[in-house]
């Protein structure tokens, strides 16, 4: 059952087309993570579905209601920011309860609501205080609650770990997925953040100038990107391309670059390589073995340019085929810069793009 | 520091002792009373606060003064008898053509003129700058430049229309009249400057208020309104020093019997009959310039905040 559906929605500011002609389909209870680079138009989506912004064409649809022209307090949604947003002036129980008085609520049931949705977020011993009184966790959480007293089908979230710092966020980030556990609702969550998008999302949208790339859960977007934009987007270090020509020899196929030749004949393409060919091959840094015997795999010698220890992982940026390249391997495994090292690779992970298209092949 | 860090953490006596430090510049940096830059920054300060003052102490000390001390000439000198008689007079005495009940009417005139004045030109304004804001409404940026090219418009281009549409609707002379020639001028600048400060607000605040349900006048009282008490002392401030100095406005667009404190106090000085009594004159315009004296002093502090907030983001 689809709980929200986005369909030919377009959103022009003047000449400026944000959104173009976009569908998207949400199941109910799907946490769906809208990913991009800032301006692609994922927040503006977002804002879209919620209401606050008025598209040009097309038609959202919730619980398989058309809600395009409905104030967003008809829609059946509630929404998390970025900056909190809470009342400065109001306590956090009125931040909570705000809403519900707006929508004259009786008493009895606001207080119902706002006393469990504190009790699941943890908040009882804020209720009196001011936002300025709490910390930037404190008051996220404040700002959920405030989405999760409305009894809503639908939970929009516009970046809301971003102004956390790094420890807090990875807590919140654990809080958020074990509220969509046991909540159960349509998550719908934006953000720039891959970390987050791959830990929390059921199934990733990764946006680029207003464009869905791909649409796909987490694996399927870090294993098998669609194209070079996505391939690029995803991963930490990002994944290193290759670009080169194909060719074929002995029944084998390779892909030549300058002066080294990878084979790719163990590589899932989805059509067949010809020979000639411009492609792109793209290898994410962990899935490169380094001095490891590999029995059916080519190795290659590279030489080490520098080492960036980061405690778990040690990441080599090598010289291969002319260009650079990085290498994740275990924290404990030291390569001085200059010392050479062979790598293989295993072709069954990588990815390759037609130079031309960008897209997978 | 290098030090303790190359002995690995194990500190010999030596290092940690007082023998450590050298001889020369060490600890904060000594500061000369009477360097060149310090008599150039307070030198001009006390210039330009002098400058400032003179004018005020030289009033202060002529109402205090009776008339034969101040015919002696010694303006600067402190009063040898202190005297409150001018000041009475100014408030309750002095003539201006036929009544003589002193400045006390055009106080209550004007008090009368700026309340109202003050109280709606804000009202207005602040719901304006709101919407203009907030609620992007199509034309709202059309509006807004009509407004602001309306502040840089001559009060005078526009003072015979606006007899003529006061006179057709019936108010003309009426304070009620200028009540609303002042709410109507107030508006570009106040307008400008509420619009800056909501500008300058979170949207997302105001974007959680329209999830949360509330409409756009729920929104204003329940959210904007606590949140803007230094804009609105700006606001009141400008206005109150604005409207109870006008004279323009209140000599054109009013009667005798409703003239405002500061036409009166011209009537008061320029009567030509008699002598002039500068104590008294001194006194009159002293007591006219009090009230936004008051007002600057009671709110200065929430003036100072209020013009920052407002103007940094817009």
């Amino acid at each position: 059952m689809t709980s929200v559906s986005v369909r030919d929605l377009s959103l022009n500011f003047g000449a400026v087309t944000v959104l173009d002609r976009l569908n998207l389909d949400i199941d109910h209870g799907e946490f769906l993570v809208l990913l991009g680079s800032s301006g692609c138009g994922k927040s503006t989506l977002l804002n879209c579905i919620a209401g606050l912004l008025d598209v040009s064409d097309g038609q959202i649809f919730i619980k398989d209601r058309n809600v395009t022209w409905e104030e967003p307090k008809d829609r059946g949604i509630g929404m998390v920011f970025q900056s909190y947003a809470l009342y400065p002036q109001m306590s956090v129980e009125k931040n909570l309860s705000f809403g519900l008085q707006v929508a004259k609520i009786p008493q009895a049931e606001i207080d119902k609501r706002v006393k469990r949705a504190s009790e699941i977020l943890q908040i009882q011993p804020l209720l009196k205080r001011k936002p300025s009184e709490l910390s930037g966790g404190q008051r996220q959480r404040v700002a959920i609650g405030r989405a999760l007293v409305r009894d809503v089908d639908v939970f929009l979230f516009d970046e809301p770990l971003s102004n956390l710092d790094a420890k807090l966020r990875s807590e919140l980030r654990v809080e958020i997925k074990r509220l969509h556990q046991s909540l159960k609702n349509t998550m719908i969550y934006v953000t720039h953040d891959q970390i987050e998008a791959l830990t929390l999302a059921d199934r990733i949208a990764v946006m680029k100038s207003g464009v869905i790339q791909q649409l796909a859960d987490p694996m399927t977007i870090y294993n098998a990107p669609e194209n070079l934009f996505v391939a690029g987007f995803i991963g930490s270090p990002s994944m290193n391309f290759f670009r080169g020509e194909v060719e074929a020899k002995d029944s084998r196929s390779f892909v030549r670059v300058n002066d080294v030749a990878f084979d790719v004949t163990s590589y899932p393409a989805r059509t067949r390589l010809h020979p000639g060919q411009k492609v792109v091959l793209g290898l994410r840094p962990e899935h490169v073995k380094v001095d490891e015997a590999t029995e059916g795999h080519e190795v290659h010698p590279a030489t080490v340019d520098i080492e960036e220890p980061m405690g778990a992982d040690n990441l080599l940026w090598l010289r291969l085929a002319g260009q650079s390249m990085s290498v994740r391997i275990a924290g404990q495994r030291r390569y001085p810069p200059g010392s050479t090292v062979r790598l293989s690779f295993d072709m069954a992970v990588a990815s390759i793009f037609d130079a031309a298209s960008e897209n997978r092949l | 520091m290098d030090n303790m860090v190359a002995s690995n953490g194990t500190l010999t006596a030596n290092e940690t002792g007082t023998g450590r430090i050298k001889a020369g510049p060490s600890g904060r940096k000594p500061r000369r009373r009477l360097s060149r830059r310090n008599i150039i920054v307070y030198g001009t300060l006390i210039v330009v606060a002098l400058y400032y003052l003179l004018p005020l102490y030289v009033m202060i000390v002529t109402s205090l003064k009776g008339m034969p001390e101040i015919r002696v000439g010694n303006i600067f000198a402190p009063p040898l008898e202190i005297t409150f008689e001018p000041w009475v007079k100014a408030w309750a005495e002095a003539c201006t053509g036929l009544n003589c009940d002193g400045l006390s009417r055009g106080f209550w005139n004007s008090v009368r003129i700026t309340v109202p004045s003050v109280i709606i030109s804000i009202a207005v304004a602040s719901v304006n700058g709101y919407a203009l804001a907030n609620w992007r409404f199509k034309g709202a940026e059309l509006f807004f430049t009509i407004l602001v090219v309306g502040a840089f418009i001559p009060y005078q281009v526009m003072i015979y229309p606006i007899v003529i549409v006061l006179r057709e609707m019936g108010v003309y002379g009426t304070l009620t009249g200028l009540v609303i020639v002042h709410t109507i001028f107030g508006m570009p600048i106040l307008t400008l400057l509420f619009r800056n400060y909501f500008a300058g607000l979170p949207e997302e605040l105001f974007k959680a208020a329209r999830v949360d349900g509330a409409g756009f006048w729920t929104i204003y009282f329940k959210i904007m309104l606590p949140m803007s008490l230094p804009i609105f002392v700006v606001a009141m401030i400008l206005q109150v020093t604005g409207i109870w100095n006008d004279f323009l406005f209140g000599v054109v667009f009013t009667r005798p019997e409703y003239y405002p404190m500061t036409v009166q106090l011209n009537n008061i000085v320029n009567s030509v009959q008699g002598v002039k009594e500068y104590n008294v004159n001194m006194a009159a315009t002293i007591l006219t310039g009090a009230v936004p004296l008051v007002v600057y002093f009671v709110s200065g502090r929430l003036f100072v905040r209020g013009i920052a907030a407002g103007a940094v983001k817009g």
